[in-house]
């Protein structure tokens, strides 16, 4: 590899959220071979013990998944009446958390997807692990609409399953599309998420030192052995899904609007919503994605394929939603006031001033205000403040979401029928449960799977272009020759 | 190394030399043929003759892949590939391949699950005609908040979502069915040095079933292509 003098500088070069006119910044610092990006992402696999801090963060995240088991099992064996849901407010916790999870997980489809049909090369880098957290947060997600049905063992009953009882679910409802919506979803992240992963198995099972891990990873990689005739179908197949995922990931978080825009509540009854509801998802989103990456970076010792500058570019990401967000809230406010709607303005003054004041500006300042600290590149590039921003950013989110549930339905139209939400310790442990849930799935995902694309990552690398500086000497010359 | 075939055969390349399996089958041992001092694997005894199952060239960067690759389509072999640890940009023309027709059928699938989605909620929330699907059941047309049975708007987002399920599904396990996989046993995977494909090395495999595949011009042919070892791996 003696001709990638000029590569080789561009990847020993420490900071790369520099941009060069005519030049493209390196995404893989620090190697200049294959070899070294699949050693460095199967380490993490490969190693005896995972770091300590992934034994403390596992230990946590168990005892509060137990705290979710705990409560759930409360739930059913008393039923509904121990969360804080009163009439009017039916909806509270569990709906702000459903729209939360499933939010969060707009950004890993994003990534995979739009930034795919886009060719933004930095998303190989942070594909894998937001695509895994995609299907993480589905999952806790999911969990939400199944547990508040009440009766749980008739879940069931939200699929058109061919019964006795000739019963079947009501098509003409958002709440149906949804359940389409979402477990459509659920299906084509794990399809796409496992499809980019067969390559990368593969590795794994090439490189395994034990039988356990060679039968493991073999099976999964469902012998998978490189080749092109393999590869020209796999990358067709890849491109389709990107592009089907496309329109599935911008539905998802419509369809979860229609829940509420399809609804008569003052609040609720906007047409804004489901271009509102994409653009908070996918703020939320990066927010968690930067969330992880930066102490799995660290941790791991990703630091040169997750790079500064992918950091930088989900930071702008940040920006741009979290502006696209803030433009909706004073649209919602300014729609209120020129609608005329008597209902409508009372609601939205009712949010910012009345008795949830405080969770509408928990919301504003996280949402609103923090990201526009990004407009500085010092604070992009920062990885401690942007940490903090992130956590900002994930907690203003959850609050949009309880905002726009519980003050619509906990003062509608007529006064005689208000009452206020209180959340119970069942409503809290919950909640805080579902992360302990989230976070087992993704500590069991970081040591055992590949993190990091490392099939993409290798074709982004200077290296992999058979006419660029990677061609060796038979190379440019025998490609001139097959053209001629 | 006992091969008559390769003895008739006089001309570099010839267009069409047919050879039969039990031919093959006479080539035994034809490991003895690598280079690469460090490997070890060639020197394992072979108890009994065994079938070739083809020729493994080993490169070093994409770029040489490339180059060789177009010299052996452009040799004429139709039974062998390249192996590389991601997918290299132009290596499907430099093969010759022909575009898959996967997103045809992906197309035929997802119009399925528009008109699967259209039937199912037309049959349950519209119609009232008694269908075995594993028991008898009935469509309930029933009215709710004045919507007309048969509301098309509003089967709009289910068809969407089920149009993408089914399209997806179909992309996932066409792709794997073209490709035979799974198939969790390849002769390849004896090789110890094709390990590397999926790491940092690049490799074309030329099969003994190929017409024109005659084991020891073969392999002086892909020693033309400067690879850094060929390697001879039995079925």
């Amino acid at each position: 590899m003696t001709t990638l003098s000029h590569d080789s500088q561009l990847g020993q070069m420490s900071d790369n959220t520099v941009d060069r006119p005519g030049e493209r910044a390196p995404l893989v610092l620090n190697m200049n071979t294959f070899g070294q990006v699949t050693a460095t992402v199967c380490r993490v696999n490969e190693a005896e013990k995972a770091p300590t801090a992934w034994y403390i963060a596992f230990a946590g995240a168990l005892g509060l998944l137990s705290v979710l088991g705990a409560c759930i099992g409360y739930l059913i064996v008393t039923g509904v009446g121990v969360w804080g849901l009163n009439n009017p407010v039916m909806w509270a916790y569990d709906i702000t958390n459903f729209v939360f999870w499933v939010g969060i997980g707009h950004a890993g489809t994003l990534i995979s997807a739009i930034l795919f049909l886009f060719r933004q090369k930095w998303r190989t880098g942070i594909n894998r692990f937001a695509e895994a957290m995609t299907i993480f947060a589905v999952i806790c997600a999911g969990t939400f609409p199944g547990i508040h049905v009440g009766r749980v063992w008739f879940a069931y009953w939200l699929f058109p399953i061919p019964n006795q009882m000739e019963m079947w679910p009501q098509f003409r409802s958002p709440l149906l599309w949804d359940v389409f919506a979402v477990s459509t979803y659920f299906t084509v992240s794990l399809l796409f998420w496992y499809t980019g992963m067969v390559p990368d198995l593969a590795t794994l099972r090439d490189r395994a030192k034990g039988k356990l891990q060679q039968v493991g990873y073999g099976i999964f990689a469902l012998g998978w052995r490189g080749s092109n005739r393999h590869w020209h179908r796999y990358e067709r197949a890849y491109l389709i899904l990107a592009a089907l995922s496309t329109p599935l990931v911008l539905s998802v978080h419509s369809v979860v609007s229609f829940d509420f825009a399809t609804s008569q509540l003052p609040g609720w009854h906007t047409t804004i919503f489901p271009p509102y509801f994409v653009a908070g998802a996918i703020f939320s989103g990066f927010a968690m994605v930067v969330t992880l990456a930066v102490p799995a970076r660290e941790l791991f010792g990703l630091k040169d394929l997750i790079t500064l500058r992918h950091l930088d570019n989900m930071n702008k990401v940040i920006l741009v939603t979290g502006c696209m967000v803030g433009y909706a809230y004073s649209m919602e406010f300014f729609i209120a006031w020129y609608s005329g709607a008597m209902y409508e303005k009372f609601a939205f003054i009712n949010r910012a001033f009345g008795q949830y004041w405080w969770a509408y500006w928990i919301m504003v300042s996280c949402n609103v205000i923090t990201p526009q600290l990004f407009w500085f590149k010092k604070i992009r590039t920062s990885i401690p403040i942007m940490f903090v921003l992130s956590l900002f950013v994930n907690v203003g989110m959850w609050f949009e979401r309880f905002v726009i549930i519980v003050t619509s339905l906990a003062n509608d139209f007529l006064p005689t029928s208000w009452d206020m939400f209180t959340p119970t310790w069942v409503d809290i442990g919950t909640m805080v449960g579902a992360f302990g849930l989230f976070f087992t799935l993704f500590l069991l995902f970081c040591r055992y799977l590949p993190m990091i694309a490392m099939a993409e990552v290798k074709t982004v690398m200077p290296q992999a272009d058979p006419h660029g500086a990677g061609a060796g000497k038979h190379g440019h010359h025998g490609h001139e020759k097959g053209h001629h | 190394m006992d091969i008559t075939v390769t003895r008739r055969v006089t001309t570099k390349f010839p267009l069409c030399v047919r050879q039969s399996f039990d031919e093959i089958h006479t080539v035994s041992n034809m490991a003895t043929i690598v280079t690469s001092p460090t490997d070890t694997s060639q020197e394992r005894p072979a108890p009994k003759p065994t079938r070739l199952y083809g020729l493994m060239a080993e490169f070093e960067t994409p770029g040489d892949l490339m180059a060789a690759a177009e010299k052996v389509r452009d040799a004429g072999f139709r039974w062998w590939d390249c192996h590389t640890p991601f997918p290299v940009h132009g290596l499907d023309g430099a093969m010759g391949l022909k575009r898959t027709v996967l997103p045809w059928l992906v197309f035929g699938a997802g119009a399925t699950g528009t008109l699967v989605a259209f039937l199912l909620q037309a049959y349950t929330n519209s119609w009232n005609f008694p269908m075995w699907a594993g028991v008898w059941v009935h469509g309930y047309p029933f009215l709710i908040s004045g919507k007309p049975a048969m509301s098309l708007p509003a089967f709009i987002p289910v068809m969407f979502e089920l149009t993408i399920l089914f399209s997806a599904l179909a992309t996932v396990k066409l792709m794997f069915l073209f490709n035979g996989l799974p198939m969790l046993y390849h002769p390849l995977f004896k090789s110890n040095r094709f390990r590397r494909a999926s790491n940092d090395r690049f490799f074309i495999v030329i099969e003994a079933r190929d017409p024109k595949f005659l084991p020891k011009r073969t392999e002086e042919f892909l020693r033309t292509l400067g690879p850094t070892s060929v390697e001879a791996v039995e079925d």
